[in-house]
């Protein structure tokens, strides 16, 4: 796929199909591609990564899940990789990257998600961290959610 | 679009919301193999999606992007005074690369994900906030991701 195919799929994706018998279809029709290169453009972003997942991307909030924290983390640098690694694999870790600090008002490095059915279930996850990465003398502040300003899609302008 | 608290999925909602959030059928009627799946037709498979769209429940069926595999893109945090905070949300609002934007219960207490097509443009947004605001940002791109992301469990 040309660069310009696939910024022109990713274009036409990423708010999602439409609700319809036909969807690719739909979405080849807009694009003025056959119904087939749409699906196989598809494929193929998501075996080359650019795609992490398609499919139902759910709102967790709306579903029960009410709590939702980030969770940071001020790592030595030479072990951020390791426990990052070690992070991404709990189920309930969500997002797990790592990120510049910025000294001196933010120290932290290391950046995880963790969603929850309220509150004291989000702390219990993290004190589980704590102890199966053996984090105690880590620095660490835990950031719950309030108000949602906008959440949506990416939408890429190239 | 909030769902009410009144919202209620039987056994072939939760199906939908969990078993397709990422091997999502890549065939010319994906809706009719989620059906052939669940035992239910085409057409009830469409309408129940939609409800679940409707109530808020489902954001999109889509891509989930590799950040940075596409353009550029970085997480920005504020910490603006609490009776300034509608505002500045509002502010940062206004411009279209800003796809997410929360409050966080924290000092800095405004978080949002900014994606546009280069970094210039990127730097370009943030200066603009600070100015306007007067306020600092922090710029806190990703450097590495550790997660890969199979979806959510939810049952």
């Amino acid at each position: 796929m040309r660069a310009e195919e696939e910024t022109a799929l990713i274009r036409a994706i990423q708010q999602g199909l439409p609700l319809e018998p036909r969807p690719y279809a739909a979405l080849a029709k807009r694009l003025g591609w056959p119904e087939a290169q749409v699906i196989e453009g598809i494929q193929r972003l998501r075996e080359q990564g650019t795609i992490k997942r398609f499919g139902v991307v759910v709102r967790h909030q709306e579903l029960g899940y009410r709590a939702n924290a980030m969770v940071v983390w001020a790592i030595p640098e030479e072990r951020v990789a390791e426990l990052g690694r070690q992070m991404g694999r709990l189920p309930f870790v969500t997002l797990c990257y790592r990120r510049p600090p910025r000294p001196p008002h933010w120290p932290y490095n290391l950046f995880t998600m963790i969603h929850g059915r309220d509150r004291e279930a989000v702390l219990a996850q993290v004190e589980e961290i704590r102890q199966r990465c053996q984090l105690k003398d880590i620095d660490h502040a835990v950031l719950f959610s309030g108000r949602r300003f906008r959440q949506r899609g990416a939408c890429y302008d190239p | 679009m909030k769902a009410s608290a009144s919202l209620t999925l039987d056994a072939i909602d939760r199906r939908l919301l969990n078993d397709f959030q990422r091997d999502f059928p890549l065939c010319p009627q994906p809706f009719a193999a989620i059906g052939k799946q669940l035992g239910i037709s085409e057409a009830q498979v469409l309408q129940r999606l939609k409800r679940l769209m409707q109530a808020g429940a489902i954001s999109r069926i889509g891509p989930v992007l590799q950040p940075q595999r596409v353009g550029a893109s970085t997480l920005a945090a504020m910490a603006v005074p609490p009776e300034r905070l509608e505002s500045v949300a509002a502010l940062v609002n206004s411009f279209r690369e800003v796809n997410h934007n929360y409050e966080r219960l924290h000092p800095f207490n405004l978080w949002f994900v900014l994606t546009a097509s280069d970094e210039t443009r990127i730097q370009e947004i943030l200066q603009e906030i600070q100015q306007r605001t007067g306020l600092p940002v922090l710029d806190l791109p990703m450097i590495e991701s550790y997660h890969i992301d199979l979806g959510f469990p939810l049952w």
